[in-house]
């Protein structure tokens, strides 16, 4: 990026960005990473990423572009550059990505004074882990079809239901939570919450084990609780137009309140690595010519992701204003899925190590990102659904329903 | 890959936009989809059989000179534009996206190169093409290499002079070419030089080719003397290799263009045509395959805007840039033309359709300089390094 195209405060913010995680990379964890923050699984990871959140907060580089009454730092046009200097310095992922990404911008949009500064500096420290509560066992795709219900009680709502794939929900003190307030209407019926989930009476979270055998993410019950009408984030019957900037912001549709970092950009560099040490029919991988072809494809998708976020921000060369932004969840999420195959096969014999096994390439890396990257092609809509969208929203192909 | 130089909107400002809505306006006005086909397409056999060259529209190509276009990659000292190529690839998307039959993609990269050779030979011929001559470049082989070393031609010295013989294959639209740019072999040099295509010694041979929408010539020398003003270069390699991107990505642009068509064009048809009581978009078996060629139709973009600004820029990431755009461009191509067919059902396998028209000239332009395999093994040998032989021995 030239420094041309930036306001003095963006260069100047860009520059401290830069020399800030040069000189402050966090020490080494005490634990294994998992390679998003919807895999945290233990008490150890998640002190370390909830302090090194505090620790890019203190530096400017999470709340960028909040206003400063809600404990950003009031800039503009800067958490953008942040994101992309998180990336680029290949430091620890940012923990609360649920709070940041999902619960920041929907309560900036739609929550009151109150609520603006009650919540949002939770988010933005990492002190206040948030989850999401809008799957259920009947809403999945269907994402309307919810059950939780909310019924009035004086000034308090009671709430009655079961959440699932709630990832970080076991160490969350919050969730932005969907519920049913009316049967009438399917969408109009919904009504959002921001409820309290540590301690709180009759909030149940049960951990759900994922194909890895790791946990990492749960299901939620409710039993009677009691919620005052304070935590409603919108009207009642508003909720699934609130559900629906979460989702936007979720998809990438904004800069959110931070994200970035976790390593993504080295993706390519690690399957080239392991080519170079990996054996196939003879020759190393990294000179056997169809390996070398599928990593240059891979190559080539990542650079196309990278001038898309871009171009997304050149008018005149994007023809819909949500053509590229819509793409994001779905190209990132098989991204990642291929890059983990890819790797899979390169490793070759090594792929069926464990992680446990000393003899395992990457410390076991691969063929557990492979399993893991379902976890992204099906959250968060699942990818079936995003082409759904993109080809509806997006090509005004008539809606499938 | 990192670009430190380029700038954020890939030097695509209003200017550029001016010039791409300028060029679509006119296209769409003076070469829509029925005029494409009465031109190219009228009926299949005078084209494939009696025909030797694809048809076009030389009063439309007078007034794209009057507009200035052969010179828009002429630097203004030689009376050209000197847009960028940032520019210059929105302005060919354009061409692309209305398969213009025209020497305009040809003349374009044959003033890359003059402009790379920065010798007054060049420059003079850059001022006759930014005065509306055309150009092509003729510096493939026999074999179809894409290796600018494996020169077409031979020559030798003759005084002053130089003679030229051999074949140069797969010349693009050399039948509207004013100029012929050719490299050849002297010695261990690699020489550029110009040719007139009616120089005695010079013979044009029309290629059988399946694209309606160019011409393609095989050009034969025969002792072909070339004074020293008609000398571009001795140091063609260098030469060729610093316009190589350019060339790259001016197809790329096409690609992109004609690519973007087919997909609107098969989204309509997809939003209109009825079957089982619904517009067949409403089924996720023709919605989703959609969008899978719309994902890599802007990847393709992304890369070719991005790889311009860096050429522009005169990065050293230009070659792996414009190698990435091709291949995303050659394989986004390949993907919306089969699903423009297919999904257009059996009125896009139909001649009179007219899709055949787009779906051919990507498919040359896949070809053209290499495909996405090809370039894919370039990058690998820039990204990875070279196949090492000590490994192989060990297996």
């Amino acid at each position: 990026m030239a420094a041309t195209d930036l306001t003095p405060e963006q260069r100047d913010f860009r520059d401290h960005a830069r020399r800030w995680l040069a000189e402050n990379a966090p020490p080494p964890p005490p634990e294994r990473l998992p390679i998003t923050p919807i895999e945290v699984m233990t008490v150890g990871q998640r002190d370390y990423l909830q302090a090194w959140q505090r620790k890019c907060y203190d530096a400017g580089l999470v709340g960028a572009d909040y206003p400063k009454e809600y404990g950003g730092h009031g800039h503009s046009g800067c958490q953008r550059i942040a994101n992309q200097e998180l990336g680029r310095a290949r430091v620890p992922f940012l923990i609360n990505i649920v709070g940041l990404s999902m619960a920041a911008p929907t309560i900036l949009q739609h929550g009151t004074e109150e609520q603006k500064r009650k919540f949002i500096p939770g988010c933005l420290t990492g002190e206040e882990i948030w989850c999401q509560g809008f799957s259920e066992p009947g809403a999945g795709s269907d994402l309307a079809n919810q059950r939780t219900s909310a019924v009035r009680d004086g000034d308090d709502w009671i709430v009655n239901g079961h959440k699932v794939w709630t990832s970080l929900g076991h160490f969350a003190q919050w969730m932005i939570l969907v519920t049913r307030t009316s049967k009438d209407d399917k969408y109009q019926g919904l009504t959002y919450f921001l409820c309290p989930i540590a301690g709180h009476p009759g909030v149940t979270v049960r951990p759900l084990v994922k194909i890895t055998g790791e946990s990492g993410f749960n299901e939620v019950f409710f039993e009677d609780v009691r919620l005052p009408d304070a935590f409603r984030l919108d009207a009642v019957g508003n909720g699934w137009a609130v559900a629906m900037t979460t989702l936007l912001a979720e998809r990438g549709a904004s800069e959110g309140a931070g994200s970035g970092g976790g390593g993504g950009d080295g993706a390519i560099e690690a399957l080239i690595d392991l080519a170079r040490g990996s054996w196939r029919n003879g020759v190393l991988a990294a000179d056997d010519a169809v390996t070398r072809d599928a990593i240059m494809r891979r190559a080539i998708v990542g650079e196309g992701l990278r001038q898309n976020a871009r171009r997304a921000r050149v008018p005149a060369l994007c023809d819909h204003p949500l053509r590229l932004p819509l793409q994001q969840k779905l190209t990132g999420s098989e991204f990642a899925q291929d890059n983990a195959r890819l790797g899979v096969e390169i490793a070759g014999a090594h792929s069926t190590l464990y992680k446990r096994d000393p003899r395992a390439p990457a410390a076991g890396h691969w063929p557990l990102a492979y399993l893991n990257s379902f976890g992204n092609t099906i959250a968060a809509g699942t990818n079936e659904i995003q082409r759904n969208i993109l080809g509806e929203r997006v090509l005004g192909l008539p809606k499938s329903k | 890959m990192r670009t430190n130089n380029a700038p954020t909107n890939f030097g695509f400002g209003d200017d550029e936009t001016m010039l791409r809505d300028m060029a679509r306006k006119m296209l769409d006005e003076r070469l829509p989809l029925e005029r494409l086909r009465a031109l190219v397409a009228a009926a299949p056999e005078p084209v494939y059989d009696a025909g030797e060259r694809a048809p076009w529209d030389p009063a439309l190509w007078q007034e794209i000179v009057a507009l200035g276009w052969t010179g828009l990659a002429v630097g203004e000292a030689e009376g050209g534009a000197g847009i960028s190529l940032a520019g210059i690839a929105g302005i060919v998307e354009e061409v692309g996206r209305h398969a213009l039959p025209s020497p305009l993609i040809a003349t374009l990269a044959a003033s890359l190169v003059l402009r790379a050779a920065e010798t007054d030979a060049a420059r003079a011929v850059l001022t006759d093409i930014a005065g509306g001559a055309t150009a092509t470049l003729a510096i493939t082989n026999e074999r179809g290499s894409w290796d600018p070393a494996d020169a077409p031609l031979a020559a030798h010295a003759d005084g002053d002079d130089l003679i030229l013989h051999g074949v140069a294959r797969f010349v693009q639209d050399g039948f509207k070419a004013d100029r012929l740019i050719v490299s050849a072999r002297l010695g261990d040099d690699l020489v550029l030089c110009v040719i007139d295509p009616r120089a005695p010694g010079v013979a044009l041979e029309a290629d059988h080719i399946h694209d309606l929408t160019r011409d393609q010539a095989s050009v034969h020398c025969q002792g072909v003397c070339i004074g020293p003003a008609a000398i571009l270069s001795r140091d063609a390699a260098t030469v060729l290799a610093a316009a190589w991107p350019g060339l790259l990505l001016l197809v790329a642009a096409d690609l992109c263009g004609a690519s973007e068509w087919l997909l609107q064009t098969t989204v309509a048809y997809a939003r209109e045509r009825v079957q089982f009581d619904h517009p067949i978009g409403f089924f996720q078996a023709v919605k989703h395959p959609l969008v899978n060629a719309m994902v890599a139709i802007d990847q393709a973009r992304s890369l070719l805007y991005a790889a311009c600004a860096e050429f522009d820029a005169g990065g050293d990431r230009a070659e792996i840039a414009a190698r990435m755009a091709k291949s995303a461009a050659s394989d986004a191509a390949a993907t919306i033309s089969a699903q423009a067919i297919q999904l257009h059902g059996g009125i896009g396998f139909t001649w009179e359709y007219g899709l055949h028209i787009f779906c051919k000239r990507n498919l040359h332009n896949q070809a053209l300089l290499g495909d996405g395999v090809y370039q894919r093994a370039k990058l690998a040998d820039l990204l990875i390094g070279p196949v090492s032989t000590a490994t192989n021995a060990i297996g």
